[in-house]
């Protein structure tokens, strides 16, 4: 809500003023006789927005009801009506598409965080049939904020419309260095492969297991990973990736050195348990074992935000297997 | 931490801190102040912690009136401002007199679209996201003016034109594709009785296709999964009675996972910050998840507790989010809006309410809310009395 962009244009000549606009009668917002949520509009918004109405009403499409556009939308580039008028505009001009896609990454870079704006972005470089620039814009949007939604949206899009996956595995790898913490980036390693690859092979899963290990070395504590696991899993029919993982944890587990550090690597190995009940391999009682002590010392020890939860994930376990319960 | 309800544990970045440690860091500490200053506060003052009420109120009401001119940039959302306000002011049991009502009614036809549907603001092209909070906010009023101003015949020809061939919505005729949308159309539709198959063909199938391997639910399909867009997707199926067709036990998974195990606050995505606003769009996906776990057992189960912790939530918003002359905020050191006003307050109801139907409140027993009805976010007697209203009147 901190729009300085009123004080910045408090020189600038009114549209009312301007002898040039002298055809075009501005029409005032009708708010009603009672408005409500009203807002304090400074002269200028009230003076550029009048205007813009006139022109719409005229339904004048002109290089200076385009400058004009520019001006209602640095005073609020929120305002998606503008947006689609100004679109209009373009169309209607046939105007230079690289010069607004140059305009529509300086406004970004002003609100990077608003879904008009991007949205403009994609429906330019999509008449413009050019994506050439959208790897590199985002990347230099992801250095200010690498967690940016909106950001990795486009991306997506703009990587699916123009078939520019190569090297973007890599590109994942590079922002991992940067913080293994980013769960934006292993969702974007994620689908990156779902995207390229026709179903998740073995091969692929086995690879991603062990880049999962590597990193799980670097910090433990780190749901973004075990997530991305559970995954990658998910969509592979051998065992041998999930064995891996799974010697890789219960070597953990078998040191005892166990804090919060370890829930996840719990939650992993208790899940994997009750999966292992599910699919009726190994032994139930010792599963069962396993999977209840895992639970308890989460919800009583390590994880006691989630108390309730694990209770009921214990609760749920003993109502679908009775019989089997120890104890 | 001994005199709050949950004992609380510091993130740990096993010797190798990273922008997202530092980050998490910086917010425990400002956090951990405040909790101590609360501690301390509560040894000689018993009713601690308090909502305040008056002050919320107070600052609701002449938000109502006039906003400065640095809500320019919400000049395209001021039927949002005006869900946003009679929403928190039905959940802290204040009622508007009868000419505000109609003042607000009045204001919001202004911004209903020739073509149907709502805008931003009088005058603007008409905007699903516009038309939810329109119509949600004239569900707040709860007035017949306030329910006779939507233009049924107009409104369900403006939510076909929103519709795509994916069965997925756009926020505008030819804006954006996202799940809000998905939601929009659907909490739209059921609430005036405009739903048919016709308008959701596809429409389920498209929403699950959001759903994520984390559990949550993303805005597009191939994001990552998110808050608001898991409330949308979660609620939007459930209105759609398709929610069994997703997997609830990753998503139940995700959703108490998001719960932060210092502040007790949510965040909106894995390894993100804690923000007020999640209170409510991932502490209200519980008690949708309730319903949903007994359509799977079969038998009516009834919990006699939440499944993340209600205690610790309501211990972050009262201690952590509250501006100290109203308004409520996303974290300590942030400035109050109405949005997160809105947002934390309905969160904090859905913590003060048990899935039994029993109240359990942190601090005195004036804190406590009007329950708010999880798949729409409006107090649950006004939404009673909308579906009435609007079950009355002929399908379209």
């Amino acid at each position: 809500m901190s729009s300085s962009s009123d004080e910045e244009c408090s020189d600038y000549p009114r549209y009312r003023d301007r002898p040039e606009w002298k055809d075009v009668q501005p029409i005032t917002q009708d708010d009603g006789e009672y408005p409500v949520v009203a807002i304090d509009y400074s002269d200028q918004y009230r003076d550029v927005y009048d205007y813009f109405r006139g022109i719409v009403a005229r339904q004048e499409k002109s290089e200076r009801a385009l400058q004009l556009c520019t001006d209602a939308l640095t005073l609020n580039p929120a305002n998606y009506t503008v947006w689609h008028y100004r679109r209009q505009i373009l169309k209607h001009l046939n105007s230079d598409l690289a010069k607004e896609i140059e305009y529509i990454s300086d406004v970004i870079g002003e609100h990077p965080k608003n879904y008009q704006v991007w949205h403009h972005r994609r429906v330019i470089v999509d008449w413009h049939g050019d994506g050439s620039l959208e790897c590199p814009f985002t990347e230099e949007m992801l250095r200010a904020d690498a967690k940016n939604y909106h950001v990795w949206q486009h991306r997506q899009w703009a990587l699916s419309k123009f078939k520019m996956f190569d090297g973007e595995l890599e590109f994942t790898e590079r922002l991992l260095e940067d913080d293994v913490r980013n769960n934006s980036v292993w969702n974007h390693r994620f689908f990156v492969l779902s995207s390229t690859k026709e179903q998740f092979s073995n091969v692929l899963a086995d690879r991603e297991i062990d880049f999962v290990i590597t990193k799980l070395q670097i910090a433990l504590y780190n749901e973004s990973v075990w997530n991305y696991a559970r995954g990658i899993l998910l969509y592979c029919d051998s065992d041998g990736p999930k064995a891996k993982l799974l010697k890789f944890c219960n070597d953990i587990y078998g040191k005892g050195d166990h804090g919060e550090h370890s829930i996840y690597l719990f939650m992993f190995l208790a899940d994997n348990s009750v999966e292992d009940i599910e699919n009726g391999s190994g032994d139930t009682n010792t599963k069962l074992t396993l999977a209840t002590k895992l639970y308890s010392e989460l919800a009583l020890k390590y994880d006691i935000i989630r108390t309730s939860y694990w209770n009921f994930v214990t609760q749920d376990l003993r109502r679908r297997f009775p019989s089997s319960m120890v104890e | 931490m001994d005199c709050l309800k949950v004992k609380r544990i510091r993130n740990c970045d096993e010797g190798n801190p990273t922008k997202t440690t530092t980050e998490q860091d910086k917010v425990e500490d400002v956090v951990d102040r405040l909790f101590n200053m609360f501690i301390k506060k509560s040894k000689i003052d018993p009713d601690a912690p308090l909502l305040l009420r008056k002050e919320h109120i107070l600052y609701l009401k002449q938000s109502l009136t006039y906003l400065p001119a640095a809500y320019a940039c919400l000049d395209s959302s001021r039927p949002w401002m005006c869900y946003w306000i009679c929403h928190s002011l039905a959940l802290l049991d204040y009622q508007l007199d009868s000419g505000m009502k109609s003042h607000i009614a009045k204001f919001l036809d202004k911004c209903q679209s020739s073509q149907g549907g709502f805008g931003g603001g009088p005058g603007q092209a008409p905007h699903l996201a516009s038309t939810y909070a329109a119509v949600q906010a004239l569900c707040c009023l709860g007035t017949e003016e306030a329910f006779e101003v939507i233009n049924r015949e107009k409104l369900k020809s403006f939510l076909m034109s929103t519709k795509c061939s994916t069965g997925a919505f756009s926020l505008e005729v030819d804006g954006e594709v996202d799940i809000r949308g998905a939601y929009c159309a659907a909490a739209v539709a059921t609430i005036t009785n405009l739903n048919t198959d016709v308008l959701f063909e596809k429409t389920a199938a498209w929403i699950l296709s959001c759903q994520t391997y984390e559990g949550g639910f993303a805005g597009y399909p191939g994001l990552e999964a998110h808050g608001g867009y898991t409330f949308c997707g979660v609620a939007a199926l459930t209105l759609l009675n398709s929610v069994y067709l997703c997997d609830t036990k990753a998503l139940l998974r995700w959703c108490t996972n998001r719960q932060m195990r210092f502040e007790g606050g949510f965040q909106g995505r894995t390894n993100k910050l804690v923000d007020g606003c999640y209170s409510f769009w991932q502490g209200g996906v519980f008690p949708i998840i309730y319903e949903m776990l007994n359509g799977e057992v079969g038998e009516s189960v009834v919990l006699d507790e939440h499944l993340f912790s209600n205690k610790a939530l309501q211990e972050y918003i009262l201690i952590c989010c509250q501006a100290p002359f109203g308004g409520l905020i996303d974290k300590p050191e942030k400035a109050r809006d109405i949005y997160h006003t809105c947002y934390t307050l309905s969160g904090l109801s859905v913590a003060q309410h048990l899935p039994n139907g029993k109240a359990d409140i942190v601090g005195d027993e004036t804190n406590l809310l009007m329950p708010t009805h999880p798949l729409y976010n409006i107090e649950k007697n006004c939404l009673k009395k909308a579906v009435a209203y609007f079950s009355s009147k002929t399908k379209l």
